[in-house]
């Protein structure tokens, strides 16, 4: 069953990845976690995302673009990064997501895949 | 204490001998379950008005078996309409309602949760669950299982017992060594369960209360002396509860590296006299070997050194009686302290690589051999690894650590943070997918020594 894994950071979380003092203890974590993940074969894809401030969002509201920086909306723990797993069940799931660094400082959400949907 | 303190302190002390003597007589946890809440949700209803009863345990005990009687004629009438079966029922439980005191059945319901027809993946949530009165939610975060998940598997288990009609019973001669055997891995499996925890996390309650599970089987099976075994194993890991993390709880201590001085004397003393009483009965299993390997780790407090040695020829005599990996990771770990690394590696390599592809403990013991066999280059990719496979972050702090030892140790042209990221680069060239840092201009490591 394919899992989503979320990765949720808080801004002093995502301040580390450019801190010279903090950066090297913050990178070496998510390095060995990925290649644990890597090494159990259960990867299916995933990519690390650009600090939220790096966001920008955009509505459509009543046929009119509304376009602002930044996420929306504002949460104090935002999406770092996610991979997609493929795992027997939650529990093998959840397995993986307490390794994760971000469940250490932060949190990281789990959610089911959906099925691809059938062709019509 | 008021009347509330008073149903708390009940249901704490005797929860689980009413639960499992409410169980025994209506051969089922569920209807059990429910008669015994039934009875203490009055109770905190009544006692505060009324005040408390003399007896307050009699007084649940009573309440909850006329809940019981109500349900199980209930559902006698519906599922089966066999009146005479009621009848039997009632009159079994009005009569053991008069005696004041009433026989411990924890034994028989501790069969009954480690049965084989029970899923073993809800053997030890429904002991701590039935025996000790443990809500889903909190079991289900000790074994790091949603709460709902661990609810549905807890409901699962009980309605089988009931459907499957899974008897209330002490297993005969012939089948009890392996129904014994399993309700010990039951209560060892609650204590690993709060293992990597360090003192100030949330599962140290768990670990408390398999303690107190381990001695209860004690007493129930005076004769077994892989229940004194068990016992004796816990109690030495709990004596050092507090020395596996420095001071705060920032950092983990590997257990040669702990100061004996913080070891609990009494917890190793209580744990040597369990040990001392189980070789007695000469018929040694996997708990008393498991426990005597502690057992030379804690003499350390009075001999100042360990005897790898000896350690390696307890764990040869453990794998005569489990197959499990973690007695092969141990033995490497020991042979290569007892001046044998080369050995240690192959008894490593020998182990199926699938079995512990994302096993923690054997790519921490695979670094420390491989270093020990001097192959850095080999140790700083199993250091990585378990550190990628840990989840305490006390623990995950002593590996980069150890990993920071080695690699500083490689004198290169790279720094390690280049390495790293190299190695990243090298894991996504395979197809493989990884972490990078995606900054231009990486920043730059200072290297000392």
């Amino acid at each position: 069953m394919k899992y989503m894994l979320m990765f949720k950071e808080t801004e002093g979380d995502f301040a580390q990845r450019n801190d010279p003092e903090k950066a090297p203890a913050y990178w070496a974590a998510w390095s060995a976690y990925c290649e644990a993940l890597a090494g159990s074969g259960i990867m299916q894809s995933g990519e690390g995302l650009q600090p939220p401030a790096a966001a920008t969002t955009v509505r459509i509201r009543d046929g009119k673009r509304e376009v602002h920086d930044g996420p929306y909306p504002e949460s104090k723990e935002m999406l770092g990064g996610f991979f997609v797993i493929d795992v027997p069940d939650l529990d093998a799931a959840l397995e993986w997501a307490a390794r994760s660094p971000s469940s250490a400082y932060a949190s990281t959400e789990i959610r089911p895949v959906m099925p691809p949907m059938a062709e019509g | 204490m008021n009347a509330e303190g008073i149903v708390e302190q009940v249901a704490r002390e005797s929860y689980g001998r009413l639960l499992a003597y409410l169980a025994v007589k209506a051969g089922d946890v569920s209807s059990a379950e429910d008669a015994l809440g039934d009875a203490l949700l009055q109770a905190l209803q009544r006692w505060p008005e009324d005040g408390p009863p003399a007896n307050p345990e009699g007084w649940l005990l009573a309440v909850a078996k006329r809940r019981l009687v109500d349900g199980v004629r209930r559902r006698t009438v519906r599922e089966r309409g066999e009146p005479e079966v009621r009848h039997f029922l009632e009159e079994a439980l009005d009569a053991s309602a008069r005696s004041e005191d009433f026989p411990d059945e924890r034994l028989k319901l501790l069969f009954v949760c480690a049965h084989p027809a029970i899923d073993p993946a809800a053997r030890t949530p429904l002991m701590l669950q039935t025996i000790l009165g443990l809500e889903a939610d909190r079991i289900a975060c000790a074994f790091l299982t949603s709460p709902t998940a661990m609810s549905q598997r807890l409901v699962r288990a009980k309605s089988r017992i009931r459907a499957a009609g899974i008897p209330f019973r002490i297993p005969n001669a012939e089948e009890y060594p392996g129904r014994a055997a399993d309700v010990l891995d039951a209560i060892y499996a609650a204590y690993s369960a709060g293992w990597n925890c360090s003192s100030e996390g949330g599962n140290l309650l768990l670990a408390s209360e398999a303690v107190f599970l381990s001695r209860m089987l004690v007493r129930l099976l005076p004769d077994e002396p892989e229940a004194a075994g068990l016992l004796s194993l816990i109690l030495h890991c709990e004596a050092r509860r507090e020395a596996r993390f420095s001071e705060g709880g920032a950092t983990f201590v590997p257990l040669p590296a702990q100061d004996p001085q913080r070891w609990n004397a009494s917890l190793i003393d209580e744990a040597e006299g369990s040990l001392a009483a189980a070789a007695g009965a000469a018929r040694p299993g996997r708990y008393q070997l498991e426990a005597a390997i502690q057992s030379v780790h804690s003499a350390r407090r009075i001999t100042g050194t360990v005897d790898w040695r000896v350690i390696v020829a307890f764990y040869d005599r453990l794998l005569e009686f489990t197959a499990g990996s973690g007695a092969v990771i141990g033995r490497a770990a020991a042979l290569a302290e007892s001046g044998d690394p080369a050995s240690a590696l192959t008894a490593l390599d020998e182990i199926s690589r699938a079995r512990v592809e994302c096993h923690q403990p054997y790519w921490a013991t695979r670094a420390h051999v491989l270093e020990r066999c001097g192959l850095p280059a080999e140790a700083v990719t199993a250091w990585r690894r378990a550190i990628g496979l840990t989840e305490t972050p006390a623990l995950r702090e002593y590996l980069a650590g150890r990993l920071a030892v080695v690699e500083k140790s490689r004198d290169g042209t790279t720094g390690a943070w280049e390495r790293q990221v190299q190695g990243a680069d090298a894991a996504s060239a395979a197809g493989q997918l990884t972490w990078k840092n995606p900054l231009p201009n990486e920043p730059k490591i200072r290297r000392s020594g």
